[in-house]
């Protein structure tokens, strides 16, 4: 049995608050994008000035954490400059990493920024040895974050065939059940999607309508659920809604739940994983340093030979759901 | 123009009976005006060992009568069954293209000619040029991108540029199968439940909207995408290459009307008068193309 390995623990931040909280909180690194449809988290109100990130990288490098630049979106053919600035301006200002999905722009990065270290976002779905090879080899890409469709034991033998490439996968948090960066549903119903505008199912086309009986949530005139009184109406993320097939109404893709793998961190660290990522890069600073405090205590506790400390993170998930996603077989 | 319209027929991207999908093909190979024809499962591993039998007698059919043949890789690919069954089709030098649907495949094709598929995300021209210097002479456009984008891509190319112009778009495709979870069955055990719905199960809103559609791992649009109206229009700007996807409709006749629209020997609206008669269940979008949702269809001009 070789030594375990410690994984870095990175967190996401929306903002320089964020950015804040997740570093005293514990986090190793720290991943943030721009005030544009460079990255998949494009929300208003979301993301970082070019200052700010200056000023963010100042602050992780003093708490001696690391920050990565997510710029995972597809650039748009014919206009590529905005997002060979967002790297130009990511290495300019000494980010550790930037996370990149498009292979145009990967190609552009190793001729152009030679010194950047280059990730691989979970947006391009390197879900196998083959392609991550690709990658590395091609473009130099370090670290693969892998797409949130493989079992544990498949990670552990992903890991085994590409090292010293290394894998980040994600712990904590909202969960695509489509293989990400291979889905257009958002752009099916909305006209915008992860892969050309940053958003799935955006709040610019999500609906409440009041009826009898309850709420309905709506997604460009799409009913994706519908609620009882008093029930309390979700977010209508495309993939968590109920629809009918087969003459049944169901959760057919999934429920509305989140990704929780508190509990299995003593798995994910044998299998060899670089880093744990914590998706929500929309969320507020109070629930980032909640969900970065217990993973740090349980990769801690992981690391010391101690028995996991039981941390309760219902009140944070989605509908208080949680599911441990395609890293268990019975998932799929 | 200097270059005659091509029609390509996609794999079929459904679990047909292996009977129904030889039979399929055998009556494209003997009737239908299409120039390439593209096989192989896209979708799913499981569904594998079935086809195998047959493909054989339908490729060497499809060969005899005149078709250029593609063989067309699974779409995700995790378990080392899954990446050698695809390094086998990669390396087989069998004479005829593969389509790479994952990157994995177009990295094992490096060097050689290949088809790069729609299912690649390949949305600008340093992708397109990255995937042409490994090797792609030809390149399916993604479902989502719009008329501007494309045409921009096939200005860029220096191989074929192919866009999807018939059927259920492939939208998604996941670790999990859907069509087992709506029999309550796991992907391990799903009864290849797959196989009761010929063009994909239905999705409907809880208001009954009809809105997607599934093909065991694979999300698909509820509606089928129709470009006849846009074929001339996106001819004149440089895009000669279509695909079909196969429905359980009669593919032969859908074909000739693509054909006929692209010789400007049938009116776009008449023929989508017919499409619609040959698709009696179908409902039509375009939406992607004009910018727009895919769900929608867009009466304008391009």
């Amino acid at each position: 049995m070789t030594e375990l390995v410690r994984p870095e623990l990175v967190c996401p931040a929306g903002t320089p608050a964020a950015l804040k909280s997740a570093v005293e909180a514990g986090a190793d690194c720290v991943y943030v994008g721009f005030r544009d449809e460079t990255n998949a988290r494009n929300f208003p109100g979301l993301n970082f000035s070019r200052k700010e990130l200056e000023e963010g990288i100042a602050l992780a490098h003093d708490h001696g954490a690391k920050v990565l630049v997510a710029i995972n979106t597809f650039p748009r053919a014919g206009r590529p400059d905005l997002w060979h600035q967002a790297v130009a301006d990511s290495a300019r200002l000494k980010a550790d990493a930037v996370i990149l999905a498009d292979i145009g722009l990967l190609a552009h990065a190793a001729h152009h920024h030679p010194d950047l270290r280059l990730h691989l976002s979970v947006q391009a779905a390197a879900s196998n040895p083959d392609s991550i090879r690709f990658y590395a080899e091609r473009f130099g890409v370090k670290r693969v974050v892998l797409p949130r469709v493989l079992t544990v034991q498949e990670i552990a033998t992903v890991n085994a065939a590409i090292a010293p490439v290394e894998t980040e996968v994600f712990v904590f948090g909202g969960l695509c059940v489509m293989a990400e960066g291979r889905c257009a549903l958002s752009s099916y119903a909305t006209g915008q999607s992860p892969n050309m505008n940053g958003v799935c199912s955006p709040a610019s086309h999500v609906r409440y309508e009041e009826r009898a009986g309850g709420i309905t949530s709506q997604l460009a005139g799409f009913t994706i659920n519908k609620f009882g009184e008093g029930e309390p109406a979700g977010y209508p993320t495309l993939c968590k809604g109920r629809f009918i097939a087969n003459g049944k109404t169901s959760y057919l893709f999934e429920e509305p739940t989140s990704l929780n793998t508190l509990a299995m961190l003593p798995e994910l660290i044998k299998a060899g994983i670089t880093a744990f990522k914590i998706e929500g890069r929309q969320r507020g600073r109070a629930y980032v340093a909640a969900v970065v405090q217990a993973f740090r205590q349980g990769v801690d506790a992981v690391m010391a030979g101690r028995p996991m400390p039981d941390i309760d993170l219902d009140r944070i998930t989605e509908g208080g759901r949680q599911t441990t996603g395609a890293y268990e077989r019975t998932w799929r | 123009m200097t270059h005659p319209a091509k029609l390509t027929l996609g794999p079929v991207l459904f679990n047909w009976r292996p009977e129904a999908f030889r039979d399929f093909y055998f009556r494209i190979a003997d009737e239908a005006c299409v120039d390439t024809v593209c096989v192989g499962e896209v979708v799913c591993s499981k569904r594998t060992p079935f086809l195998a039998p047959v493909l054989p007698e339908v490729i060497e059919r499809l060969t005899s009568a005149g078709k250029e043949v593609v063989l067309s890789s699974l779409a995700l690919i995790m378990t080392e069954r899954e990446a050698n069954e695809a390094r086998q089709l990669a390396t087989a030098d069998a004479g005829f293209l593969v389509e790479a649907n994952d990157i994995s495949v177009a990295s094992m094709l490096a060097g050689r000619p290949f088809v790069a598929g729609p299912l690649l995300n390949i949305y600008n021209e340093g992708t397109l040029a990255a995937l042409e210097e490994l090797g792609a002479v030809r390149t399916c456009l993604p479902a989502e991108l719009p008329a501007d984008i494309l045409v921009t891509l096939a200005g860029a190319a220096k191989g074929e540029i192919e866009i999807q112009a018939f059927g259920r778009l492939p939208l998604a495709i996941s670790a999990r199968c859907y069509h087992a979870r709506s029999r309550n069955l796991a992907k391990d055990g799903c009864q290849y439940v797959c196989a009761e719905d010929p063009d994909g199960m239905a999705v409907d809103t809880l208001d009954d909207e009809p809105f997607l559609a599934v093909n065991g791992t694979q999300t698909m649009s509820y509606h089928y995408l129709d470009l006849l109206h846009e074929l001339p229009a996106l001819r004149a700007r440089g895009i000669n290459r279509f695909r079909l996807w196969p429905q359980n409709v009669d593919m032969v006749a859908v074909a000739a009307l693509y054909r006929a629209v692209l010789d400007g020997a049938v009116e776009p609206a008449d023929a989508a008068d017919q499409l619609a008669a040959l698709c009696p269940r179908a409902e039509f979008s375009n939406g992607y193309v004009h910018g727009r949702e895919g769900h929608l269809f867009v009466e304008a001009d391009l």
